[in-house]
């Protein structure tokens, strides 16, 4: 048998074996991803890579988008933004992916913009650094809350309970820092004072030097914010209670998960923080439009995946979904034409809240976006 | 007031940790001149294995012993199969094996254990003591009392027993003392093993207060070395005055300067110790041995 007979029977077969699922009639759309799946930010990166693969294989289960199947794409940057970059050409040369759904940290996400930028395809990032969609760039959005978001959040219930003087305690890596500086900017429009201003290090154990000098701050502090994620917060959270405050501590989005509460201990009790839904998914009033969309997507992933749902794979979800309206929306895979249909999208509800897209807006998030949470009885109470 | 007796609480008992992990630093350079940079990893494996072994059911007590347990082995392991096979290579050579083992016991831990944080239940309860307006959590007194115990029962050793004698007569002088037939390598053996126990000891008492993961070795390791480098390397006394001198210029440091600044101004004066004083606080005066 020639070669050419052969790959002509090969063909051949291929086109049966494809006749039988009408969604592989055509070639399928492929969707590029880099995450940081394995590394220090693997507690973000794993269940966004796992929560991808899951609705990627539901989408195709009931006939993929546009009659066409979608094929999943993902690299592991391990954290490492060279890396990232480096898979994110890949994608785009070798993989020749229609739209990228990714970028775990800010990081990753800014050190692959320019190549998505260039290729003119649609980028969803799931990280949340606001430098990521502010500027706007035209073909770069993102899903997840932004810091400044959370510290309007923080100070918006600060004024509703009248406190107005308020020390703030950050750690020194990239998203306390980063959180510290728009939380210093958006403080005067909430009518809000930083009487002390304390950081410290990544590694540290101890922080009742700088609590104690947040205590003794002249004119006396009427709240604390910590702006950290990871252990820092935890330590905070025990430091603060050691040294018997006596006034309200509020933590960040980045410490919403069980893992703060185990760590922190009873020390947690009465603590506060800007949250997405999907945390307190059961909560929820029956009339909250985001419910149905948060217990759906926890019970999916919580029953595949024995683990328990985290805000960050719902980011991923977010951005999928989002992702796969617009392809529908716009009827085609043209990177241009996408990018418009993600433009516009409107009411899209999501596991972090109502998405409302526009040429200015590539979050599309608002306030309400984000619920205040209380720790109590090692638990999410959802506030308001 | 209160903040200057807060800052000295809390410097204490970090202090006290990193004259633990200073301590076990000198007692391997003085039994081989190798400064053994997997001196932190004791520290992360006596929090993790006991965080996973009570988390496995274990009693608290039995954790904490089996975590030593695998210190101790691990500090065996790592003489008996890299720095024995690398006998008679340079200081230098010897040291960075150790920051080798460091990294392949930092990646064996991520794999064994995770790479979440965690935490053990304080000793005798969370309820911070108060002092003149400051606190001190009673983990702390456990933290203090637990170093002052381990330096009391090494001075003990050293000073008491035959073998104790043995591991200093091998500090003093290596060839003179096999010449009298000691054993130097059970000496430097036992010198790893009680190391890879001081660190393991310190890393189960700290745990509660600052909790553990994988990585913790690596931050420790430098601030012990730092530690054992001002009180001046291969003294045990300078060691764990090294160590609370450092904790304390740490904490006073973030409480009445800059909390931003902290651990530079921690290095700084590493920094000027060897610029000033090589030999450290209490060192021996460097001698070249001709």
């Amino acid at each position: 048998m020639s070669r050419r007979v052969f790959a002509a029977l090969l063909l051949g077969a291929a086109a049966v074996a494809s006749g039988a699922r009408p969604a592989e009639a055509q070639a399928p759309i492929r969707i590029g991803s880099v995450l940081s799946v394995t590394g220090p930010a693997s507690f973000l990166g794993d269940p966004e890579a796992r929560t991808l693969r899951l609705y990627v294989e539901r989408i195709n289960q009931a006939g993929g988008v546009l009659g066409r199947r979608l094929e999943l794409v993902l690299y592991d940057d391990a954290g490492d933004p060279n890396r990232a970059r480096t898979f994110a050409t890949r994608l785009v040369e070798d993989d020749r992916v229609v739209a990228m759904v990714g970028g775990t940290t800010t990081g990753t996400s800014m050190a692959m913009i320019p190549v998505f930028e260039e290729a003119r395809i649609p980028f969803i990032s799931l990280a949340g650094g606001i430098e990521i969609i502010e500027p706007v760039k035209p073909f770069t959005f993102k899903t997840p809350h932004t810091d400044k978001m959370a510290c309007e959040k923080i100070f918006q219930d600060l004024q509703r309970r009248g406190l107005t003087r308020v020390g703030l305690i950050s750690g020194t890596a990239g998203f306390g820092a980063s959180m510290r500086t728009q939380c210093l900017r958006v403080a005067p429009d909430f009518g809000i004072t930083i009487a002390a201003d304390e950081r410290y290090g990544p590694g540290d154990t101890d922080m009742t030097p700088q609590l104690s000098r947040i205590r003794n701050a002249p004119g006396s502090v009427q709240a604390v914010v910590n702006a950290d994620f990871g252990q820092g917060p935890a330590i905070v959270t025990r430091n603060f209670a050691q040294l018997g405050l006596g006034v309200p501590l509020y933590q960040s989005h980045g410490v919403a998960s069980r893992s703060f509460i185990e760590l922190a201990g009873p020390a947690a009790e009465g603590v506060r923080l800007p949250a997405a839904a999907l945390l307190v998914a059961e909560q929820l009033p029956d009339n909250d439009p985001q419910k149905r969309v948060v217990m759906d997507y926890k019970q999916l992933y919580e029953s595949t995946q024995n683990q328990p749902v985290s805000t960050f794979g719902g980011h991923a979800f977010d951005g999928l979904m989002i992702l796969v309206e617009a392809i529908a929306r716009a009827g085609s895979t043209d990177g241009v034409r996408i990018r418009d249909a993600i433009r516009q999208t409107r009411g899209f509800i999501g596991t972090g809240g109502v998405v409302n897209m526009s040429a200015t807006d590539h979050m599309g998030l608002d306030l309400s976006a984000f619920r205040m949470l209380e720790i109590r009885g090692g638990t999410w109470k959802l506030l308001d | 007031m209160d903040q200057l007796l807060q800052s000295v609480f809390s410097g204490v008992t970090v202090g006290a940790v990193y004259a633990l992990v200073a301590l076990g630093f000198t007692l391997i350079y003085n039994a081989s001149d190798v400064i053994n940079f997997a001196q932190g990893e004791f520290v992360m494996l006596g929090g993790m294995v006991t965080v996973f072994a009570a988390a496995a059911g274990v009693p608290l007590p039995l954790a904490a012993l089996l975590a030593i347990a695998v210190a101790v082995a691990t500090g065996l392991a790592l003489h008996r199969l890299a720095i024995e096979p690398a006998h008679g290579a340079s200081a230098v050579t010897l040291i960075i094996i150790t920051i080798g083992a460091s990294i392949l016991i930092r990646g064996l831990a991520q794999l064994v254990f995770d790479r979440q944080f965690h935490t053990l239940p304080a000793f005798s309860g969370e309820e911070p003591i108060r002092v003149l307006g400051a606190s001190i959590l009673p983990q702390s007194l456990w933290v203090l009392g637990g170093a002052a115990a381990i330096v009391l029962a090494l001075w003990l050793f050293m000073e008491r027993t035959l073998l104790g004698k043995a591991v200093r007569a091998t500090a003093a002088n290596r060839l003179a003392a096999r010449l009298v037939g000691i054993d130097t390598a059970l000496v430097l053996a036992l010198a790893f093993g009680i190391s890879g126990a001081i660190g393991a000891v310190a890393g189960i008492l700290i745990t509660p207060i600052t909790l553990t993961s994988f990585s913790v070795g690596t931050l420790l390791a430098l601030k012990g070395f730092a530690a054992a480098m001002l009180g001046g390397m291969g003294n045990p006394v300078g060691a764990v005055l090294g160590g609370l001198v450092l904790g304390l210029l740490e904490s006073l440091a973030a409480g009445f300067i800059s909390s931003t600044y902290k651990d530079a101004v921690a290095f700084l004066v590493i920094l000027s110790v060897l610029f000033v004083l090589p030999q450290g606080l209490l060192g021996r005066r460097a001698v070249e041995r001709v």
